[in-house]
């Protein structure tokens, strides 16, 4: 049995910035990590594979650097690398990330679980997992919640749907992404990282995707355009209410009101 | 590169929003998508049109076009009873393909974040995430701005050559719609029964037991050792309940045995990040707000004007925690009581 886990290298903090000159991220210089949700995704992969005894791959699509957030997988167990890595990849929104990873995952013999993270913590979307199951044809659970069981056949999960809680069977080949706590990921090992030294990382470029349609990939390939990038304002400016409890209390009813966490019953 | 081809944009027109629902009962993003869909489509001067899936679910169905929209495309089917990616899909493509919207508007919940993706994939076409602001051009353009990088950064995002263009909106960041007068219908739609098969297989459905997880919790209430007495307390969880919020607690509220410590909030308890936490007789010790700092709105009542959990405050209520609690209630009950004994 065959698992892949799509990792992400991204920013190690959240404080980027944005050059008021030229309108784009200042990316330079800043350290990266793996997308911490995948970690949970990695830890799941673990705990299939003791069931199993299934294989687990790794892939990631970014600029060659980012073999190092394959190499991050490796000190947590896993046993194979794949780098989609070329310049053509670049400025990727979803739908040609989804494409490009599903294309190199289609490099792979035999997959019979696809496992994301829940949502990264750069681009934010959540949005790789369910597109790329489209684009594969495969079935997907989103932000699976517990591993209930795993054979060589299916997985059952569980998953919180606003209202109720579900358990479902999802036979391979699947995708699911998990969410954060399914499991407690355990940190990386210094000695499993010497031992991984000679696993194997495959480079792929988009024309060693046998089945990649060039016209899909990269910032040519997307649909949507980022615009402007801008910082928010924060007016963290703090409103006194001082006055007796009966004015302050009706001022803050309005608040609540305005910020919509609160509405009149029966209206 | 050859220059794309570019797609024409006069077929596609009117706006559709995915209904969420639970067995019929309708999730209140939804009004609020339809609120902003409204908005929209006046610019352009089109309509607004919605999506329902699942099973017996005619009568809420019907109890959408109270807020006008034109057209409810409805499918039922007892394989559509529950949320599956799958199938859903088949049936959000079949809609598509009937109805050619301009814009589909799905509330970022944990169904939709899975079904829009899945679909705007299906048409290769984009999708952002979590807008916040959305604003429409007299070209059909929709003009998406979402957070991102965990909020430190604002993205515009456009998708100028390929409809229909998908948004997923969080619930209550839009202005719900108001009623009406009726002028749309129920458009009960066929669809290949081959097409409602699922992969997916559901073992098990229960009704979530309401427990305690404050970390997800989107709005809190946090009371701490100035919350003295049974009868305070018992006033601000009733507050509580009115907000939908959960119930938190400072460290010394666990020590006392009043709380389980699933609810203390701080570095030896949870961290939250709701939209919204008001905390009652709270001092603000760091060991305290370390877990609450992320909190998009933070509301303090405190005796005390030097409390310095009013550093960190939005706004800052000076006075006592069982009478600010009481007088909200009343308010919120619309008693007048600006003038009471
Ligand atoms: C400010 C900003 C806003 C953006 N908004 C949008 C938007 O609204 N719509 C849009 O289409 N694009 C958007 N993008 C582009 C988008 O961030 C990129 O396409 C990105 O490559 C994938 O999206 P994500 O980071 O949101 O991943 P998510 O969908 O959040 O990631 C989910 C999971 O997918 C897997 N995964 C994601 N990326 C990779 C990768 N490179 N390699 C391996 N596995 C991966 C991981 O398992 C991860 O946990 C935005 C970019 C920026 C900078
Ligand atoms: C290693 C360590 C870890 C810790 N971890 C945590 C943690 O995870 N979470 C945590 O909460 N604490 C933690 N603490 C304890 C922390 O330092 C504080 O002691 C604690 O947060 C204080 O709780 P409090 O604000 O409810 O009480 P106090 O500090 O006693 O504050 C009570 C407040 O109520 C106000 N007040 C009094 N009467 C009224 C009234 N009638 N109406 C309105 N306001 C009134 C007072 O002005 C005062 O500001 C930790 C401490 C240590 C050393």
């Amino acid at each position: 049995m065959n698992i892949v886990v799509c990792v992400k290298q991204v920013p190690a903090t959240q404080k980027v910035e944005v050059d008021p000159v030229t309108g784009v991220l200042k990316r330079d210089g800043i350290e990266t990590k793996m997308n911490p949700y995948d970690l949970y995704a990695m830890e799941t992969a673990l705990q299939i594979r003791k069931k199993t005894g299934a294989k687990i791959h790794v892939i990631t699509m970014g600029p060659p650097a980012a073999k190092a957030v394959l190499q991050e997988a490796f000190a947590l167990g896993a046993d194979e690398g794949w780098l989609l890595t070329d310049r053509k990849f670049a400025g990727a929104d979803v739908l040609a990330t989804s494409y490009t990873i599903a294309s190199g995952i289609r490099q792979i013999d035999h997959v019979d679980l696809i496992l994301c993270g829940k949502q990264t913590t750069d681009g934010d979307t959540a949005q790789v997992g369910p597109e790329m199951a489209e684009v594969l044809g495969i079935p997907h659970i989103s932000w699976v919640t517990e591993l209930i069981d795993a054979d060589d056949q299916a997985l059952i999960v569980k998953q919180d749907l606003n209202e109720v809680e579900a358990v479902a069977r999802i036979p391979y080949p699947c995708l699911i992404t998990v969410e954060k706590g399914i499991f407690q990921p355990n940190l990386p090992s210094y000695k499993r990282a010497k031992e991984a030294a000679d696993n194997p990382i495959h480079t792929l470029s988009a024309a060693q995707c046998r089945t990649l349609d060039p016209s899909r990939i990269g910032l040519s390939g997307s649909p949507t355009q980022v615009e402007r990038i801008f910082t928010p304002t924060h007016d963290v400016k703090t409103m006194r209410l001082d006055g007796p409890e009966a004015e302050s209390a009706a001022k803050l009813v309005a608040i609540l009101k305005e910020d919509k966490m609160w509405e009149e019953e029966n209206a | 590169d050859a220059p794309q081809p570019q797609i024409d944009k006069s077929q596609w027109h009117d706006i559709l929003v995915y209904v969420e629902h639970s067995d019929g009962r309708i999730h209140p993003v939804t009004l609020e998508l339809i609120g902003k869909a409204h908005e929209l489509a006046r610019v352009i001067g089109q309509q607004v049109n919605c999506l329902m899936i699942g099973d017996h679910i005619e009568q809420a169905a019907d109890s959408l076009l109270d807020y006008g929209v034109a057209n409810v495309y409805l499918y039922e089917d007892a394989r559509l009873q529950y949320f599956r990616a799958d199938n859903y899909t088949e049936v959000f493509e079949d809609c598509i393909q009937r109805s050619h919207p301009a814009v589909v508007l799905v509330g970022a919940t944990v169904s939709g974040r899975s079904l829009a993706p899945r679909t705007a994939a299906r048409f290769r076409t984009g999708l952002t995430a979590d807008c916040t602001v959305l604003e429409m051009r007299e070209n059909t353009d929709l003009v998406q701005i979402r957070p991102a990088f965990g909020g430190n950064i604002m993205a515009q995002i456009l998708n100028t050559n390929h409809r229909p263009q998908f948004a997923t909106v969080r619930y209550k960041v839009m202005d719900p719609a108001v009623k009406q007068a009726r002028i749309g219908k129920v458009v009960s739609c066929p669809i290949d029964p081959a097409k409602l098969d699922s992969r997916i297989e559901w073992l098990k459905i229960e009704n979530k037991e309401q427990e305690v997880s404050i970390s997800d919790a989107e709005v809190l209430v946090a009371v701490g050792r100035g919350v003295k007495d049974e009868k305070t307390l018992a006033l601000i969880e009733t507050l509580a309940q009115k907000l939908h919020a959960q119930m938190a607690c400072s460290r010394p509220v666990v020590e006392s045995g009043r709380y389980d410590v699933r609810r203390q909030i701080g570095l030896s308890g949870r961290t939250v990040k709701p939209k919204l936490i008001l905390t009652f007789g709270i001092s603000g010790a760091i060991q305290f707000t370390a877990g609450m700092k992320g909190a998009e709105k933070i509301i303090a009542v405190n005796t005390d004007p030097q409390a310095p959990i009013f550093d960190l405050a939005h706004v800052a209520v000076i006075g006592d925690a069982g009478q600010i609690a009481e007088n909200m209630l009343k308010e919120m009950e619309g008693e007048t009581v600006c003038s009471a004994n």
